[in-house]
């Protein structure tokens, strides 16, 4: 296709926690990296998309950056803030609108679980008072129903944790470093089962930001640009089991996810059996397990043994979350997606120091997922 | 449980009481007949408006469980201190009608829970301050 679009920069302010800096100045700090890495300067940017959910508006980020002038676009879409900014940002330059685009997500939420309120999700008052508004609580009954259909047991819940912090453990920008034992996370405080406390992330703060122009004039600016093969968004349909839902339809039907990830490898004109390395969306250790099969990498149920004999670990077959995923890093909402899309730009540069994917990786995939019902993916290459 | 005068309901719209049981009240699609918990304006299969009230019924199976182990932030309103907070139950529960209907369980023992079991709709008073009239939701209980 000579329409392609290529990421010539990527840039992160870390996540986790950093009181002295605010959201936007975690996304600016992003901005500055990504611009850096591309070898160019924020006044030859023609276009730029952003957002974050907590952290204020993405065209503030200008007041510290520079004020020239530019399209900046705020995006708000959620856990799929990220990849809606970078999908417009790719359409923007196929459509001729810029040569140079810049997508950024960065935030800062408060400590704790997050807190929505009923009234905000069209619901009444009666469902947040009762107790019934958690989703915490929503991750735990959808997981529960899967292991129940598919015959998957606490282990691989546990195994999916264990293997994001010690991914985690060998990435030097992670949130959460420490490894964590078996039995430490299958003896940790039961927050709803079958999900325990080290089953799922933490809201947190950071900035991650992605500079992209055109694939054919990529290498002016890159030795090493990543092609866009594919970046596709997708909400639910109808009977699809979501978040804060008191009642759900009689028949279900694919997830947003499914959805999403048929069309970004149609699009792409690649399977799930030729990518090397993948980002899925782990808010918990339920989340992933059904992500791995409903992005198409394994049948519903196999995920077990899957996890069980180390296939996907950074040296397995099919090597997820190599940075340690939400698990190891938080959730900064506006910048997760994009945190997915730079650890795989990482591996395919082959720069990910002692994370590496082992071989030469030649096609990643991304993976979000997130309220009210929402996907987005991408596949990307090596260029 | 005591209900000679009317009980104060969190959710009075949801519920009809009267009869043995109390009945969850949704709503029904008359183009297509899909049916909604809680009820439901529009439908979100066929796009349709017309809309009428659907009685879903006392008795399910429980179709997911999960216990809440810590307490929920505001807007929950539970009132019971930090230190007095006990896990509950949370389920849904599956109705003759297919529609799975998302609600507090009167047990918390993982235990006692299994997926199909039967289940019968109850009233719970989720909120007992002191002082106060106490507040019920629906709940289910092992029928
Ligand atoms: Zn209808």
């Amino acid at each position: 296709m000579d329409n392609e679009v290529a990421i010539i920069g990527i840039g992160m302010h870390p996540f986790g926690r950093t009181d002295a800096l605010s959201g936007q100045q975690q996304g600016a700090h992003a901005v500055r990296e990504a611009l850096k890495d591309a070898g160019i300067e924020w006044k030859d940017v023609g276009v730029a998309y952003g957002g974050s959910q907590d952290g204020g508006n993405a065209d503030a980020l200008s007041n510290q950056l520079g004020l020239t002038g530019l399209p900046f676009v705020n995006v708000a879409n959620g856990c799929a803030t990220g990849g809606s900014a970078l999908a417009s940002v790719i359409a923007a330059i196929q459509s001729g609108m810029a040569e140079i685009g810049v997508a950024v997500g960065f935030d800062k939420h408060p400590r704790g679980a997050f807190n929505p309120k009923p009234k905000d999700w069209g619901l009444e008052d009666w469902y947040g008072e009762t107790g019934l508004m958690l989703t915490t609580q929503f991750f735990a009954l959808k997981t529960r129903r899967y292991m129940f259909e598919h015959g998957i047991t606490d282990d691989a819940l546990v195994r999916i944790a264990q293997r994001a912090f010690r991914n985690g453990a060998l990435t030097p920008h992670a949130w959460r470093r420490r490894e964590l034992s078996y039995a430490e996370i299958a003896e940790s405080m039961a927050v709803n089962l079958p999900l325990r406390k080290f089953m799922f992330c933490n809201p947190a703060e950071g900035g991650a930001a992605l500079v992209l122009c055109s694939a054919k004039h990529a290498r002016k600016y890159t030795a090493n640009p990543v092609i866009v093969k594919a970046a596709v968004m997708r909400t639910r349909h109808h009977g699809s089991f979501e978040v804060f839902n008191p009642g759900l339809a009689a028949q279900q039907s694919p997830a947003p996810t499914v959805m999403a990830s048929r069309a970004a490898f149609e699009f792409a004109g690649v399977g799930p059996q030729d990518i090397d390395v993948i980002q899925l969306q782990d808010t918990d250790s339920g989340s992933e397990l059904i992500h791995i099969a409903e992005n198409g990498f394994c049948e519903h149920g196999e995920q077990q043994h899957l996890l069980a004999s180390g296939a996907t670990d950074i040296n397995g077959r099919l090597p997820i979350n190599t940075d340690g995923g939400c698990l190891a890093n938080g959730e900064p909402v506006g910048a997760s997606g994009l945190r997915q899309v730079i650890e795989i730009c990482t591996q395919l540069r082959g720069q990910a120091g002692q994370r590496q994917v082992p071989g030469t990786p030649r096609l990643g995939y991304t993976h979000v997922y997130g309220a009210p019902g929402v996907s987005a993916v991408t596949i990307l290459q090596a260029g | 449980m005591n209900l000679d005068t009317s009980p104060k309901l969190a959710c009075p719209d949801l519920l009809r009481l009267g009869g043995e049981h109390p009945v969850l009240l949704g709503s029904r699609c008359t183009d297509c007949g899909e049916v909604y918990f809680p009820a439901s304006e529009g439908c979100t299969r066929c796009c349709s408006t017309a809309m009428e009230t659907f009685a879903l019924g006392s008795f399910g199976t429980l179709w997911s469980w999960t216990i809440q182990g810590f307490q929920p932030k505001s807007p929950y309103n539970g009132g019971e201190a930090e230190a007095d907070f006990q896990p509950y139950g949370v389920g849904y529960i599956e109705m003759p009608s297919g529609v799975k209907v998302e609600s507090r369980l009167t047990l918390a023992d993982p235990a006692q829970l299994k997926i199909g079991m039967p289940m019968v709709l109850v009233l719970l008073p989720y909120r007992q301050v002191p002082g106060e009239a106490p507040v019920y939701t629906y709940a289910f209980a092992p029928a």
